[in-house]
């Protein structure tokens, strides 16, 4: 298993307490150290992603649409989304007269430090989780409710009309869409017996016939559906509805402060993403273990990166909901579901 | 217009919005005023003449042949029509007859705008509803079309291709082979249109039932074309008022049941496909002879005359009074899209916001035709 990064993992353990050891600290600094390296490393992982998502959103999307994307500045244009990070950098920062402009400047802030933090617990690969507490899918649950804040905030505090109503609608469809969407895991729940990332993982072992998304089909097509919905993506993406509300609540930001957003959005898809696979697609785990020569941070990524192309599918396909039939889709159609789901499903751990 | 007049009537819980004219959904230039109570719309005001060129008065300083290039901006997604609404009403006003040939491709290049226009409006509706692929789809064919009219005259958007007697040049050989072939494509492409939305449940929860128009409410605001056929009045002034020998081909105006968003656009999908019917018609049965009538350099015509044709949009005619000399003494348009703007404040009203782009959509609103 030499492709594993637990070796390398153990390496820098080793190097940094050998450090710390010879210059005769405490082992409260070695902790701390290895916490801001492990942060550092999950953070610039992170961003590469977020920029790696974005290039790929506009391959996938010109794919479908029958055009070529950005090809021009490196090979099939993969350097464009760096070249435009850069450029929102330099831009300068507008805010308008009127805002309110703490609310406005915190907005984003908060948006990309929830998502950011929803990280902790995601086991990328073998023994590759930043940290696994116990109840790691609640976390995740907590922390991402976060974001209905912060377009809250960036909705009011830009003081416009056609923000306002981006955050109002966000409000909504977040809060509603919470409901179906951590009902549906309640099933793995009730299945894995656990509330720990890895212990999803490894209660579903690596046979692609043993992980949830057969038994969880049902719940599966909620989380898929209510995540959607909780990422503002189409065919739910009323709050930003380009063509109602111009851009909804990030209408007044511009440069880096729109970037926050922007990258906090295709974050949140990749951990919704992350989530999914866990819970559902057996994690790091290979479809079979004669597969487990491939890297299980490998087996992750594909997977993950699978769900982000169906929820990428989804948006330059359907159209647009509108905001009543959205709402009594969450309340008359998912969350019904969601319940029916898991009574069976306890139904059936009862039973077996 | 101020936002005054639409404020004295807002309660304590509304809000004034202003849509456009800078706005991702107005197709142009047009603004909405807009009075909230929360998602729905209680009142609205359309303010146009942002784009207002004052294209009759220029009509007043022009000769009969010289305006002919102005027609083309008044509806830049369908200047064929435009040309062939000046044309027929200049030759109705001097008895001019026009040789068979020139009448048939006058048809096709019509019918081949109207499916580039409509193509347009299937396109711009679908981005409204938030699907963002259909427009691009739509844009594709429509580069084949505007091929087609660089064969012939060399033009893109403005193509000036009618004259008065016939039009202005043969197209080449290989453009009748290229036009067969094309409806041959697009008919499948229709088929992929519809499968992407005619029966997708988000695009029907959007469209059917919203924003029913009935056919005397569109009779009295003067809507006409796809519009009013959609709310099941057959009225298609290629079938009643057949001009340019369009009594020689088989086709059909597809009506709608009760006129809402969803029955606008099927008849328009409809309304494609029997285009690709008449192009290949005209092509098949397109008579030798010369392509323009003899019509002396300069004429003086005298009397009125109203003269209109059936474009993409509706009914487009041109109301002439002529004086005797070389100009027209005033030309009055008629378009379509200004009679459905008016539709809007029917429509609209006590739908939500997101309706509101639907419905803007399936009227198929072009704001240079709107303000001339």
């Amino acid at each position: 298993m030499t492709l594993e990064l637990k070796g390398l993992l153990d390496w820098v353990y080793t190097i940094v307490s050998g450090i710390v050891a010879s210059l005769g600290l405490p082992e409260i600094i070695r902790d701390v150290a290895l916490m801001l390296l492990v942060i550092a490393a999950l953070i610039g992982f992170l961003m590469i992603m977020a920029l790696f998502l974005i290039w790929w959103e506009r391959k996938v999307s010109a794919h479908i649409q029958d055009r070529l994307g950005p090809m021009m500045t490196g090979w099939h244009g993969w350097i464009q989304t760096v070249a435009d990070a850069l450029k929102l950098l330099q831009k300068e920062d507008i805010v308008v007269g009127t805002a309110d402009r703490k609310v406005h400047f915190w907005a984003p802030v908060v948006v990309f430090t929830a998502c950011l933090a929803a990280f902790a617990v995601i086991p990328f690969g073998k023994g590759l989780i930043p940290t696994d507490i116990n109840i790691g899918i609640l976390y995740i649950f907590a922390i991402t409710s976060f974001t209905v804040i912060s377009l809250l905030m960036a909705g009011w505090g830009s003081n416009n009309k056609f923000a306002l109503l981006g955050g109002m609608r966000t409000a909504a469809q977040i809060i509603s869409y919470e409901v179906p969407l951590t009902l549906s895991v309640m099933g793995v729940i009730l299945m894995a017996g656990t509330l720990s990332m890895v212990g999803f993982v490894e209660s579903q072992g690596p046979y692609f016939w043993k992980w949830y998304i057969w038994p969880q089909l049902a719940g599966f097509a909620i989380y898929i559906t209510a995540a959607t919905a909780e990422l503002n993506r189409t065919p739910f993406d009323l709050p930003e509805a380009e063509q109602e509300l111009v851009a909804g609540f990030n209408i007044e930001y511009s440069g880096m402060k729109f970037a926050m957003f922007f990258l906090a959005e295709f974050l949140n898809m990749f951990m919704v993403a992350a989530v999914a696979t866990t819970l559902f697609l057996g994690g790091w785990q290979p479809p079979l273990p004669g597969l487990a020569f491939v890297p299980s941070y490998i087996w992750f990524l594909g997977k993950s990166l699978f769900l982000v192309f169906v929820i990428m599918w989804f948006k330059w396909t359907y159209p647009r909901l509108r905001v009543d039939h959205l709402m009594g889709f969450a309340w008359k159609v998912l969350l019904p579901l969601a319940f029916l789901n898991i009574f069976l499903t306890a139904l059936g751990v009862y039973i077996f | 217009m101020s936002t005054l007049e639409i404020e004295k009537t807002q309660a304590q819980d509304e809000f004034i919005i202003n849509v456009g004219p800078q706005h991702p959904s107005t197709h142009g230039v047009l603004r909405l005023i807009l009075r909230m109570k929360g998602e729905f719309i209680k009142d609205l005001k359309p303010d146009v003449g942002f784009l207002h060129r004052a294209i009759e008065k220029i009509a007043e300083n022009r000769t009969y042949a010289q305006f002919m290039p102005f027609t083309d901006r008044i509806d830049y997604c369908a200047s064929m029509p435009c040309n062939l609404a000046w044309v027929t009403a200049v030759e109705k006003l001097a008895k001019i007859e026009v040789p068979e040939r020139a009448q048939y491709l006058r048809v096709i290049m019509t019918e081949l705008n109207r499916i580039a226009s409509h193509l347009i409006w299937l396109g711009t509706m679908s981005l409204d509803l938030g699907a963002f692929t259909p427009f691009l789809y739509a844009f594709r064919e429509r580069e084949r079309i505007l091929d087609l009219f660089e064969m012939t005259c060399g033009q893109r958007l403005t193509y000036n291709y009618m004259r008065i007697g016939g039009v202005s040049q043969e197209p080449p050989q290989e453009f009748y082979p290229k036009c067969k072939e094309f409806t041959q494509y697009f008919r499948k492409k229709v088929d992929d249109y519809e499968a992407l939305l005619t029966y997708n449940p988000i695009f029907l929860s959007r469209t059917k039932d919203v924003a029913i128009l009935p056919i005397d409410v569109g009779l009295n605001y003067g809507a006409s074309g796809p519009t009013l056929r959609a709310s099941g009045h057959d009225w298609d002034l290629r079938k009643i008022h057949p001009y340019s020998s369009y009594d020689k081909f088989d086709f059909k105006a597809p009506l709608g049941t009760k006129g809402d968003v969803w029955d606008r656009y099927i008849v328009r999908i409809q309304e494609m496909r029997q285009c690709c019917n008449i192009v290949d018609q005209a092509v098949e049965g397109l008579p030798e002879g010369p392509i323009k009538a003899k019509v002396p350099a300069v004429f003086k015509p005298k009397g009125e005359v109203f003269a209109r044709i059936e474009a993409p949009r509706g009914e487009m005619g041109y109301y002439i009074i002529a004086d005797g000399t070389t100009k027209p003494y005033r030309v009055k348009i008629r378009t379509a899209s200004f009679a459905h703007v008016q539709l809007l404040k029917y429509l609209a009203v006590d739908w939500k916001i997101a309706d509101l782009v639907a419905i803007f959509g399936s009227l198929d609103i072009v704001l240079p035709e709107v303000d001339r």
